[in-house]
């Protein structure tokens, strides 16, 4: 056993404190190459894996770095500089902690590449950044332990493999740095493991007591939910009590928009003033760090919040987690659940809130997985190519390469184990001229290799471009917003597009309050104060959850029963009633109902395949029924079902599921259909193709999506096969496409498919309409649409004449 | 064939659906900003080296046009090249693509800001020409008459039941006619833009190109955001 150092012993004996086991295992193991720690939250996770670094530096540490700690959220390095000073001053410790991120000044981060601290907190980007430049070398020389706090929800992404592959980089420059990982409870360690580890060396793991079950329960009300809807506002006042109950509660909700108007109905009902906060990812940064402080104050009863509050920053005394709509993943509801009561080994309170009929029957599958400890997770494939693209032109930004070097490099991070060299050399390729068949313009290559065989940047000042476009995390394109008026407050930020559908005098929540839109300048959204009680739904998008596999599994169980006595009486009653005006999803049958609704016809298929094989089959069966001339105009899809859109009804959907034409259909897809475009334009971006920024001006986002259509359009007509079409069709296979799971659905149900023709919208079908995420369809529809808008303009221009004055009988958004 | 009919200062005119004018009366076929070289100019700069297919598409989409209305005299408005010595690095196949097509029928390069002095691939090179009613110029003059122009690349774009339709469009008043950038890799600049907004008279109407074109009162901006109140 592994003592800690006097100083520290004596710092934990002041306080009366003992290491949990695992720090012990931390400290005990910490010669490891390779070590990952499985913790729940609370558990002293963090400290756990710095207690290595404090021990090795305590006694007259060497100038320079030795501990590189790198967390997802720049927020997360901020709270760790803040906690580590505790114990760092209060034992007397002469370490230097900084960090390093976005926010950073200029001056700071040139002085911290000069004289590093001994440690260094960071993102995935800024670390990317540090190793484009020629002295990463130096900066970098002696550093000892790299710590990666929050691995689960890193490993989920391209931030993962992007930082992997910055890790290969530091452990060709520092032969002997050891790697540690940080993760919550997840359901396949080895995974992360493989990730972790230097390839083809093995990662140890350690699994800290997962500690007692939670302590979880569905919320009843006296008032049932709606049929339909995610607001849940008819839980406000049973969700006020629960506040009032708690010290601090923690209000989880599954998009921003859903979160502004849960907070706005809980003000309205908010007699006694609590003092309850707000806080997702599209408020303004200042109005986020005063919620934060007042939380860390223990100034606030509740925050309504989103997944910005999801990762391990310590808020202070959370004695309940309530979460509002569908969990939609059981790992993600665990990893919530522990927000609360951070004090090791007490069990976690949690509320589950259904928003509507519908997620009553999700949160009773979800709280059913939870006892059984029935993680879901699905497995990552290979690392994707793009992110290699944008490693090959840092590398080439750091200085002359070897391409056999950093081949080997590259294969040593877990998940490019598999990489080969033909497809490391096309990607190459792809950097250095653009990997085109036509090879028209070799004389401005971007990368060119010398004559002593290194590969090198034609012009040394592109340097600087792909610097400042360096990372993975693909913004929503975003306006922002703020008041009007000199010196107006900055409040937050909206979708472009939803900006677009707004004209003056209409109102829209943000930050908690009403607003009502002026006016655009200069890429700015300007609002004033409203007082309306109803706001006009502020549609802008937070993350996007899908239900898990196993979750989805759980519901189709549930509703082939003859009866539902775990369920409330009102959710039980509304299966009832969908079992009577329509029908429910049965084994071995296909439901479709077709109905009209909103001025469209509606089309519903129940296929619960998942989210990924549903869109997939939206994609098709849409191509399919431009092809019989039905006009769609777009879908969306969920775990269950698809619903399509469209001027026209099915009345006979059996030439439109023949499963051999759906299957041809997959090859012609790829032609022009937006979800393809949003997946090349995101690579695109990735791989440098595109840049989001020139000199430092950020291009607005609509020119951004114009050329990158019609980049993918060219590459579709003249180059099919090209490096980013390859990725492209890759990224949309893996996490887009699933179609065994439409092949399985097909042989599964054969030609037993139920078209149920019915007048209106259906008690099951009503969710989908509230879906984000709606796929536009460009075809005939749009022509149709031009021809009635040129009849009715023609009409109105010759009646305005007559019927002066005429209001304005359509508008251009801007 | 896929055209709409208007006339314009007494002449009958046809916009084509991919941005286009043909002039049946003279058989003349206009087109504006080609930018032809656009990617070999963004590579040349240092950055990621785009598809090299924007000149064959431009090319191919004008031989079709070309070959549907059989014109005795095409006009270029003006910007056919990225820059002006881009054309000495295009691609040989694509140079005699072009002189073949200029070679073969009488062909006007008028110069354009991206594109001053002589094209050298055949045809003639102009600052501006007339042609009976009708002048033809790169930038449009505050004092038309009768003028068709390009270098804005108008694009007009609608909310229609709640879809955004974005598409290069003519624009059109008793006084100027605008073409859409024919090109393949060019941007647009929004009908409701300050600039066209005021340039355009207030009764002028845009063509929209698509599979069909269709005509309809100019987008443009509202009032306040003109004015910048």
């Amino acid at each position: 056993m592994t003592d800690l150092p006097q100083k520290l012993q004596r710092w934990f004996d002041a306080r009366g404190w003992q290491m949990h086991p695992h720090q012990q295992a931390m400290l005990d193991r910490a010669s490891a190459p390779a070590l990952l720690l499985i913790a729940p939250t609370g558990g002293g996770k963090t400290l756990a894996g710095f207690l290595p670094t404090l021990s090795e530096l305590s006694e007259a540490p060497a100038p320079g770095l030795h501990t590189l700690y790198v967390s997802p959220l720049k927020a997360l390095a901020a709270d760790i500089k803040r906690n580590l000073r505790t114990p760092i001053e209060e034992a007397g410790l002469n370490i230097r902690v900084e960090d390093r991120t976005g926010d950073t000044t200029a001056t700071q981060k040139k002085r911290q590449r000069a004289d590093p601290p001994h440690i260094l907190l960071t993102t995935p980007e800024s670390l990317a950044l540090l190793t484009s430049y020629e002295d990463a070398p130096r900066m970098f020389a002696g550093l000892k332990r790299v710590v990666i706090d929050e691995i689960h929800s890193l490993a989920e992404s391209k931030r993962g493999d992007q930082l992997m592959l910055a890790l290969a980089r530091l452990q060709t420059l520092c032969p002997d740095l050891r790697r540690v990982g940080l993760s919550a409870t997840v359901d396949d360690p080895e995974a992360i493991a493989r990730l972790l580890a230097r390839h083809p060396d093995r990662t140890e793991i350690l699994e800290a007591d997962p500690g007692p079950d939670p302590d979880i329960e569905m919320l009843v009300t006296d008032t049932p939910p709606p049929w339909s809807g995610g607001g849940a506002k008819y839980a406000i006042p049973a969700v006020l009590d629960e506040v009032r109950k708690h010290k601090t509660t923690l209000i989880f909700h599954n998009t921003r928009a859903q979160a502004e108007i849960f907070f706005h109905h809980l003000w309205l009902a908010n007699d006694e003033g609590l003092p309850i906060g707000i806080h997702h990812g599209s408020l303004d940064r200042g109005q986020r760090e005063r919620v934060e402080a007042a939380m860390v104050a223990g100034d606030l009863r509740a925050i309504v919040c989103t997944g910005s509050l999801d990762l391990g920053i310590d808020w202070g005394d959370v004695d309940l987690v309530i979460q509002v709509g569908a969990p939609k993943n059981v790992k993600r509801l665990v990893q919530r659940i522990g927000r609360a009561n951070h004090r090791y080994n007490a069990p976690s309170k949690a509320l589950l809130v259904p928003a509507n009929r519908f997620e009553v029957v999700e949160c009773v599958a979800a709280l059913n997985a939870v006892r059984a400890r029935d993680l879901d997770g699905d497995p990552r494939g290979p690392g994707p190519r793009d992110v290699l693209c944008q490693h090959i032109l840092i590398a080439a930004c750091a200085g002359p390469f070897d391409a056999d070097m950093l081949y080997a490099e590259m294969i040593s991070a877990g998940a490019y184990a598999g990489l080969t060299r033909a497809e490391f050399d096309a990607c190459l390729d792809f950097c250095a001229t653009g990997g085109y068949a036509l090879r028209a313009y070799d004389q401005w290559r971007r990368i060119l290799q010398r004559e002593d065989g290194l590969w090198q940047l034609r012009d040394p000042r592109s340097a600087q471009r792909i610097r400042m476009n360096i990372g993975t995390i693909q913004d929503t394109d975003t306006l922002k917003v703020r008041m009007r008026g000199r010196g107006g407050k900055p409040l937050g930020e909206v979708e472009e597009g939803f900006a677009a559908t707004l004209t003056k005098g209409d109102t829209f929540l943000i930050g908690g309050q009403i607003v009502r839109y002026e006016g655009l300048r200069e890429m700015t959204v300007e609002v004033s104060r409203d007082a309306a009680q109803k706001p006009k739904i502020a549609t802008f998008m937070g993350t996007k959850f899908a239900t898990s596999t196993q979750l989805s599994h759980r519901i189709v169980e549930m509703c082939q029963q003859a009866d539902w006595p775990e369920l409330p009486e009102h959710t039980a009653d509304w299966l009832r009633l969908q079992r009577e005006v329509s029908r429910l999803p049965q084994p071995g049958r296909l439901l479709i109902e077709s109905f009209p609704h909103d001025g469209r016809e509606q089309l519903v298929v129940y296929g619960f395949a998942g989210r990924n094989a549903m869109q997939t089959l939206g994609l098709l069966l849409t191509k399919r029924m431009e092809e019989e001339g039905l006009a769609p105009m777009g879908f969306v899809a969920t775990d269950y079902a698809t619903l399509i859109w469209g001027l026209d009804a099915v009345t006979n959907p059996t030439p439109l599921f023949d499963i051999d034409r759906l299957e041809a259909g997959l090859d012609g897809w790829l032609a022009g259909n937006a979800v393809m475009k949003r997946t090349f334009r995101a690579s695109a971006h990735i791989a440098g193709l595109l840049e989001r920024q020139v000199g430092g001006q950020r291009k607005s986002g609509k020119q951004a999506t114009m050329s990158s259509d019609i980049l993918y359009d060219t590459l579709l007509k003249y180059d099919p096969d090209h490096l980013l079409m390859q990725i492209t069709r890759e990224e949309a296979m893996r996490g887009l496409v699933d179609f065994d799971r439409i092949r399985e659905m097909a042989a599964r149900v054969e030609d037993r498919i139920d078209l149920l023709r019915l007048s209106r919208i259906t008690p099951l079908s009503a969710p989908l309409f509230l879906e984000p995420g709606r796929v536009p369809i460009k075809g005939t529809a749009d022509e149709r649409l031009l021809e009635e808008e040129v009849t009715r303009l023609l009409d109105a221009s010759g009646l305005a004449g007559i019927d002066a004055p005429a209001k304005p009988v359509w508008r251009v958004p801007w | 064939m896929n055209r709409l009919s208007f006339d314009f200062r007494g002449e009958h005119l046809e916009a084509l659906g991919s941005g286009a004018l043909h002039w049946p009366a003279r058989s003349v076929l206009v087109v504006s900003d080609l930018h032809l070289g656009k990617c070999a100019r963004l590579s040349a700069t240092g950055g990621a080296a785009l598809p090299p297919y924007d000149a064959r598409e431009t090319l191919g989409r004008l031989e079709r046009d070309i070959a549907a209305t059989s014109p005795a005299h095409v006009i270029c408005l003006g910007d056919s090249f990225d820059t002006a010595d881009i054309r000495a690095h295009l691609p040989m196949e694509e140079r005699s693509r072009i002189a073949d097509l200029a070679g073969a029928r009488r062909w006007t390069w008028i110069e354009g800001n991206h594109d001053p002095g002589t094209a050298g691939l055949g045809g003639e090179t102009r600052a501006d020409l007339g042609l009976g009613p009708l002048t033809f110029r790169h930038i449009a003059r505050p004092d038309p008459g009768g003028e068709i122009s390009g270098h804005y690349h108008p694009k007009a774009r609608l909310a229609l039941r709640g879809r955004m339709i974005s598409r290069p469009c003519f624009l059109l008043d008793a006084e100027r006619l605008i073409l859409p950038a024919y090109g393949a890799y060019t941007g647009g600049l929004r009908t409701d833009s300050p600039t066209l907004s005021d340039l355009m008279a207030p009764d002028a109407h845009a063509i929209l190109c698509g599979p069909k074109p269709v005509r309809i009162p100019m987008p443009r901006a509202a009032v306040q955001a003109r004015t910048g109140t």
